[in-house]
């Protein structure tokens, strides 16, 4: 996401350098720069507008003037405003009620039904609640299904009462999560268009018969102009919370991201990074801004990291490690905790740096580590926990295994001599870095 | 004549709808995009009596806020301020007509649209719906199935979505609800293998129409592009040559991603048209201008609402005709 954003932001930026100066006739392109990226990214018009506006003033205040370096003075500039359209506002999620009440709307294919999946999950593994999911879509063919079978894949229960109306289902399921001690209700509702007044009744009713906590507006981060009026249109009948963005882990450039808070004043509680069930981030927008600036998101990746690595685990590699004990079932291990973070290239975009170093349009298909590991399993536990002994007849063997040649099982041996070369210096203290 | 003027002697014969309830259907499933649009031009030219350059900011301004495509309307407006300055056009409500002429000029380019199925002449006819996630496949077949089987055609439907949760199901649903039958395997089973089997199936039991359905991919997702890749020969190595339709289907309330799109799944199939969904919904749909400009994909079906029948043959004269109504 933002890739392009950041990059033409980039380009205008640099403009300066060029410049040396800013004044008023040459920031002028400097601006037309700025804007076009804005507006290619979707942001709203009128945003548009005043931030190149703001920027303007501020960019010819004494301060850039003074400086010797106006291309960084104008970025801090960039990073400010940005910020300010974002909202600084902290993001919480209300979690204190007893069964907490929690409603999903949108229009249709927003993502509701997965993104609630996502969610039970998150607020399962972060305040540790128990959730419950309510079908209460009883339009779409076979939605009730997709649900339950979100449910089945995470190990949620489900509220069904097939086709009734949706404001019974809703107040049955209140019932029924008190019984059965579940603190954390998750209505899954029916996509619907803002200008369809009897459907937006029917929310409206639902908001009535049992008083929301929560209701998250689902918004498909690859809207157009048109976001405005459909945030607008869901807030004027009933309030939103928040609004939570998905399908961000597409090469969308999110302009919405950047004026919806502002036009609208509803916060974006949630960002949908990637289709697995895990795939949902808390909105920060220091880290929002930082990423669309190319400044990396370090504390994206640690974060992400915590949450999966196991840290026994590490921590005994890493003892094995300092004893040069480091084998290729460790290295098997580890393989399938950088697996469980996600896809690779949206680790390496969280890098700072990543996009000067171009490696922002990396792609790497998941067949090649499927490949790598292919080659680890065909392995005997002897030849993993030693694998000096792996000489010619058996890396015959191991290319026969896994379908590929001795080439690759050699290129996979090297690859690992020299991690565990690397490790075991970086493990001494005597690592000199090559920068 | 230019367009425009030719477009209202034609709509003032009304030969160019069906009949009432299609012009109906237009009316009010484009009633949102024209309401927009053409208020704000109305307004527009109240408040200036003369063109100047606060009025093409403004009109700038109208074009972007319709998903238009930043580039299109860039080109768009030089060559307004061009002709405004050869023709010297000084009223306002001049230049409403010159605004709907280049807007039409951008989309037919001089080419001779067709917004037909293409038939086979023998064997199957197969339909290929591909697009990002949510933007409409699966209904949008239903409604194509339910279009074709009304045409007395023996009709197939392929569940190729074996990924989304409750995909299957829901193609199977309609197919229960139309009486037209459906080819499914195990969720999350190879799509190929399963639009193999309904392609045979086809093939050997003489259906006309097979529109096959497939999961919802976002277009840098390397793996799955490269899945609809295969799905794609899978299919050509069938029928012997080119599937007939590869439909791009993409929500009407997209931005300027929808460009972004039509560019990466036109590299890996043969896209012939685009399906533009939820119309009746959004106030814009203007990317499709953007989208065959740059990317020269026309739209062949537009969707102004629930019902099967809403899922209309596109055709730019009465797209531009519920626009503008109001002007004519």
């Amino acid at each position: 996401m933002f890739e392009e954003l950041g990059e033409k932001l980039d380009s205008a930026v640099s403009k300066i350098k060029g410049y040396g100066t800013l004044t008023e006739d040459n920031i002028g392109d400097v601006l037309r720069e700025v804007r076009l990226a804005l507006l290619e990214a979707d942001v709203n018009y009128k945003v548009v507008k005043e931030f190149t506006n703001n920027v303007k003033e501020k960019a010819l205040g004494e301060e850039v003037k003074k400086s010797l370096k106006p291309d960084e003075v104008f970025l801090k500039i960039l990073k400010d405003e940005l910020l300010e359209l974002l909202g600084t506002d902290e993001i919480k999620i209300e979690t204190k009620h007893n069964p907490n009440m929690l409603m999903l709307v949108g229009l249709q294919g927003s993502g509701k039904t997965t993104t609630i999946g996502k969610l039970a999950n998150f607020l399962r593994k972060k305040y540790n609640k128990k959730p419950l999911l309510v079908a209460a879509d009883i339009y779409r063919p076979a939605a009730i299904d997709q649900l339950k079978t979100i449910g089945k894949t995470l190990n949620i229960p489900v509220f069904e009462e097939g086709k009734k109306n949706p404001v019974e289902i809703v107040k049955d399921s209140v019932k029924y999560a008190q019984e059965n001690k579940l603190d954390y209700i998750l209505v899954d509702t029916a996509g619907r268009l803002q200008i369809d007044e009897k459907l937006m009744d029917e929310l409206k009713n639902i908001n009535e018969a049992v008083k929301m906590h929560e209701v998250l507006l689902v918004l498909d981060a690859m809207i157009g102009q048109d976001a405005i009026n459909v945030i607008n249109g869901f807030n004027d009948k009933l309030p939103l919370t928040g609004v939570i963005l998905t399908k961000l882990d597409g090469d969308t450039r999110g302009g919405v991201a950047l004026s919806a808070r502002h036009l609208t004043n509803v916060p974006i509680k949630f960002v949908g990074v990637s289709e697995k069930l895990d795939g949902l981030e808390l909105f920060d927008a220091e880290r929002m801004t930082q990423r669309i600036l190319g400044m990396g998101d370090m504390m994206g990746l640690i974060e992400k990291a915590e949450g999966i690595m196991n840290e026994e685990e590490s921590l005994d590699a890493f003892k094995k490690m300092k004893k040069g004990k480091y084998d290729l079932e460790d290295f098997l291990k580890q393989f399938n905790q950088i697996k469980k973070l996600g896809p690779m290239e949206n680790l390496i975009k969280m890098l700072p740096g990543a996009k000067k170093m171009g490696l922002t349009n990396i792609q790497i298909d998941p067949k090649d580590m499927a490949r790598l590991e292919a080659i680890v399993l065909s392995m005997t536990p002897e030849e993993r926990r030693n694998p000096d002994i792996i000489k010619a007849s058996r890396k015959e063997r191991i290319a026969k295994g896994c379908g590929q040649n001795v080439q690759a099982v050699n290129k996979l041996l090297t690859q690992f001599e020299q991690s565990k070369k690397m490790m075991k210096m970086m493990s001494n203290g005597n690592m000199k870095l090559p920068f | 004549m230019g367009f425009f003027s030719k477009l209202k002697e034609k709509f003032s014969k009304k030969e160019v709808f069906k009949d009432d309830k299609q012009k109906d259907r237009y009316d009010k499933g484009l009633e949102k995009t024209r309401k927009e649009f053409s208020d704000k031009l109305n307004k527009l030219n109240k408040k200036y009596q003369k063109v100047n350059p606060e009025y093409f900011e403004e009109l700038e301004e109208m074009l972007i806020m319709s998903d238009i495509g930043v580039n299109t309307v860039i080109n768009f407006m030089d060559r307004l301020v061009d002709r405004v300055k050869k023709e010297k056009i000084e009223d306002p409500e001049l230049l409403r007509e010159v605004i709907v002429d280049e807007l039409f000029i951008i989309y037919v380019n001089n080419e001779v649209l067709t917004n037909k199925i293409n038939y086979s002449e023998e064997g199957p006819t197969v339909l290929l719906f591909v697009g990002v996630n949510g933007v409409g496949k699966t209904t949008t077949i239903a409604k194509i199935a339910k279009q074709e089987k009304d045409k007395k055609k023996k009709v197939l439907l392929v569940a190729g979505d074996t990924f989304r949760a409750g995909a299957i199901e829901q193609l199977k649903e309609w197919g229960d609800r139309l009486k037209v039958d459906v080819v499914t395997s195990e969720e999350n089973s190879d799509p190929a293998s399963v639009v193999y089997k309904g392609i045979e199936k086809a093939k050997n039991e003489k259906y006309d129409v097979v529109l096959v359905d497939t999961a919802g991919r976002l277009q840098n997702k390397l793996n799955l592009m490269k899945e609809l890749e295969k799905i794609n020969k899978v299919i050509v190595n069938l029928i012997g040559h080119e599937v007939n339709e590869t439909l791009l289907v993409i929500d009407a309330t997209t931005g300027q991603n929808g460009i972004s799109q039509a560019k990466a799944f036109k590299e890996i199939t043969n896209v012939t048209g685009i399906v533009l969904t939820k119309l009746d919904g959004t106030a814009k749909g203007g990317i499709v201008l953007a989208i065959k400009e740059d990317v020269n994909i026309p739209v062949k079906f537009i969707g102004l609402g629930e019902k099967p029948e809403d899922l209309e043959y596109f055709d730019i004269e009465k797209y531009i005709y519920g626009l503008f109504k109001e002007m004519m």
